[in-house]
């Protein structure tokens, strides 16, 4: 059957019952020359990013940008509102000071930002996102409860089924699955 | 030299077991969820049928309110803000304890916020709500708030806000903060949404949390940008939660009246937002813990640590009564001088004193270890100093009205039934909204808990780590 239907694979997906374990798993599988890697973990783990060497993330330029561009929206506001579209004189006060534009221009600004980083993030997340391979195994439903999946792609040079699985196992993986992508 | 000797007791202290009972990662998903999950229980139906109500009385009084204009409320010549602005800032001064938790200590690493921050956070966007009644409804038309808060091109006005007030920087800080804390909320919440989702039984279960979860998949990819994304926007609130209450402040402290035009209101106002927040928190935690069994989730320690910062927010705000009386007699101003002598022994001198017992005496029982892990006695100082803050509110705001310059146009503000109920009101959709959260929002954070259990149990077994490396 497998001859005739030739299945296409996410991978090989390992699944651990701690933290550590899937640290340890991770790092073992670098070191063996697997580059992609994903692991699926019910919280952030820390130390999993350099292990199977996850790149920093990019969204702090993006906030930055855009927390600017928030920024001289702002001041762009007060100064059309107060000085082109509706001048005004009260209180002998002048059209635009900076003195009192600075509270709408630093809540914009966080404004933008907050923004910025939420939609960013799910961007580069590629969230909303219907569909994922790793939905797939059979175990997911523990991922967001209690257990830690080392996924070795198959799109890696070296991937190979049997292989991945053996290195896993001898990390003390509980369970190894070659999930359809 | 002597021996450093480590003790259990020290090591609590320094580091103390912030989930109580040895749980593991499932055991917290279930209980948890199970608030969620499990057919809801009949005090849950009973609780938000009283409540209900009550919000029903705050429809029918901001109803007859817009039917006959805002003469309904008792804010007259000279007292022109009566109840409104008092119960808006008290409202948004409760707002504050959430992203203090959330933001602030989550900056300092205090990891015991994780078993509160969803609650508190919750516990904000309701307080904010309440609050925006106050600004919308003043203006009397609602539906056309929208153009004369915010700057929005319009036909109906032909106009601009005028950006030297105060007023209008306070609806930037008041629906920036609203806006900010809500995707704030959200972002902590989608992994917990998608353990919902996973665990669901029933379709709409399952469709509901899923579409709310966004396809999360707890990838680590994901949580890179996840960690990040939170680390930023703690970083943004910090400054955002400490602008919110000071640019509230300068609603008054930009004015020249006496009593309110003074600098030293922006760190005043932010201490009692921290202060009065805190209360309340305390207030919903110990219900709800008390309700739903929660003791190992949200320990003595938790509490404590609570009482800790209203003892610390509340001396500031006593320090700040002083310096305020101090700085009125040393500026030498007459009018300075008898604004804060009339706020103590005037008309409403017992406004003044209601507002001083609540807020500085009652909190210096927290010194004392016995009080301060004492549930019932934390309960009943909440309501006190809530109770203080929403004095102190009504304090600088009506007796620096009511006498200001000129004898002749002295007055004495009296709220209406209708204020009294809309602002009975109000406690009814706080308390809705928080009774519809704990009902259908996992109220605590999963995920964070568990990075908690994670380095507990780490730290646990930290020492056979070692020695086994050293073999």
């Amino acid at each position: 059957m497998s001859n005739e239907i030739k299945p296409r694979f996410y991978g090989l997906v390992a699944e651990f019952d701690d933290d550590r374990q899937l640290v340890r798993a991770g790092r073992a599988a670098r070191e063996f020359g697997y580059t992609k890697m994903d692991a699926y973990t019910p919280f952030p783990v820390h130390g999993i990013d350099e292990a199977i060497g996850i790149p920093r993330s990019p969204l702090g330029w993006i906030v930055a940008v855009v927390g600017t561009i928030g920024l001289a929206a702002a001041t762009g506001l007060v100064y059309y509102a107060g000085v082109i579209s509706y001048p005004l004189v009260i209180g002998g006060k002048p059209l635009f000071a900076v003195e009192f534009a600075v509270p709408p221009m630093f809540e914009v600004t966080i404004l933008f930002s907050a923004f910025a980083a939420v939609i960013g993030m799910f961007a580069l997340n590629g969230l909303p996102q219907y569909y994922h391979p790793i939905f797939n195994f059979s175990n997911f439903e523990r991922v967001t409860d209690d257990s830690f999946l080392l996924a070795i792609e198959a799109t890696d040079p070296l991937f190979d089924p049997d292989e991945s699985a053996k290195l896993m196992a001898s990390m003390g993986a509980k369970k190894t699955e070659l999930v359809e992508a | 030299m002597a021996n450093l000797i480590i003790s259990e007791h020290d090591r609590q202290e320094v580091n103390p077991q912030l989930v109580l009972g040895n749980p593991t990662y499932h055991s917290i998903t279930k209980q948890v969820s199970a608030i969620i999950e499990g057919p809801t229980p009949k005090k849950w139906w009973i609780a938000i049928g009283v409540t209900a109500m009550i919000t029903g009385i705050l429809g029918l009084m901001l109803s007859y309110l817009v039917a006959r204009g805002i003469g309904v409320w008792g804010n007259n010549r000279p007292v022109y803000w009566g109840w409104d602005i008092t119960n808006f800032v008290f409202w948004i001064g409760i707002g504050h304890a959430g992203t203090l938790i959330s933001a602030i200590l989550f900056l300092f690493r205090q990891k015991w916020r994780t078993s509160i921050n969803r609650a508190a956070e919750a516990m904000t966007l309701f307080a904010v709500a309440c609050a925006a009644i106050y600004p919308v409804f003043h203006t009397g038309r609602p539906w056309r708030a929208a153009y004369w808060l915010l700057p929005i091109p319009n036909t109906d006005l032909t106009m601009w806000q005028n950006f030297r007030s105060p007023l209008i920087w306070d609806v930037f800080a008041v629906s920036t903060y609203a806006t900010v804390s809500a995707l704030f909320w959200f972002v902590g919440l989608v992994p917990d949404l998608a353990t919902i989702r996973d665990r669901a039984t029933n379709k709409i279960r399952k469709m509901v949390y899923g579409a709310l979860a966004l396809g999360w998949r707890g990838s680590a990819r994901n949580w890179r940008h996840y960690e990040l994304a939170y680390l930023i926007l703690a970083g943004i609130s910090t400054p955002l939660v400490l602008s919110v209450h000071s640019v509230v402040s300068f609603d008054f402290a930009t004015s020249v009246i006496p009593g309110w035009h003074t600098t030293i209101f922006p760190p005043y106002f932010v201490a009692g937002a921290i202060f009065s927040g805190f209360a309340m928190v305390m207030t919903l935690m110990i219900v709800a813990r008390w309700a739903l069994s929660l003791e190992n989730l949200i320990t003595i320690k938790h509490l404590e640590n609570m009482n800790k910062v209203i003892l610390a927010t509340g001396t500031v705000v006593g320090y700040a009564y002083a310096t305020e009386f101090f700085v009125a007699w040393y500026s030498g101003n007459p009018y300075e001088r008898f604004t804060f002598l009339n706020r103590m022994f005037g008309p409403y001198w017992w406004a003044y004193w209601t507002m001083v017992s609540c807020n500085v005496i009652s909190p210096q029982f927290f010194w004392f270890k016995k009080l301060r892990t004492s549930v019932p006695f934390m309960f009943v100082m909440s309501f006190f100093v809530n109770i203080g803050m929403w004095f102190e509110r009504f304090v600088i705001i009506a007796t620096s009205l009511h006498r200001d310059f000129l004898p002749s146009s002295w007055g004495y503000f009296t709220p209406s039934p209708v204020d009294m109920l809309t602002f009975f009101g109000t406690f009814g959709l706080f308390l809705t909204l928080f009774l519809l959260f704990i009902r259908f929002v996992p109220m605590i954070a999963i995920s964070e808990v568990k990075g908690v259990v994670a380095a507990q149990n780490h730290a646990g077994h930290g020492h056979h780590e070692l020695t086994e490396s050293h073999k």
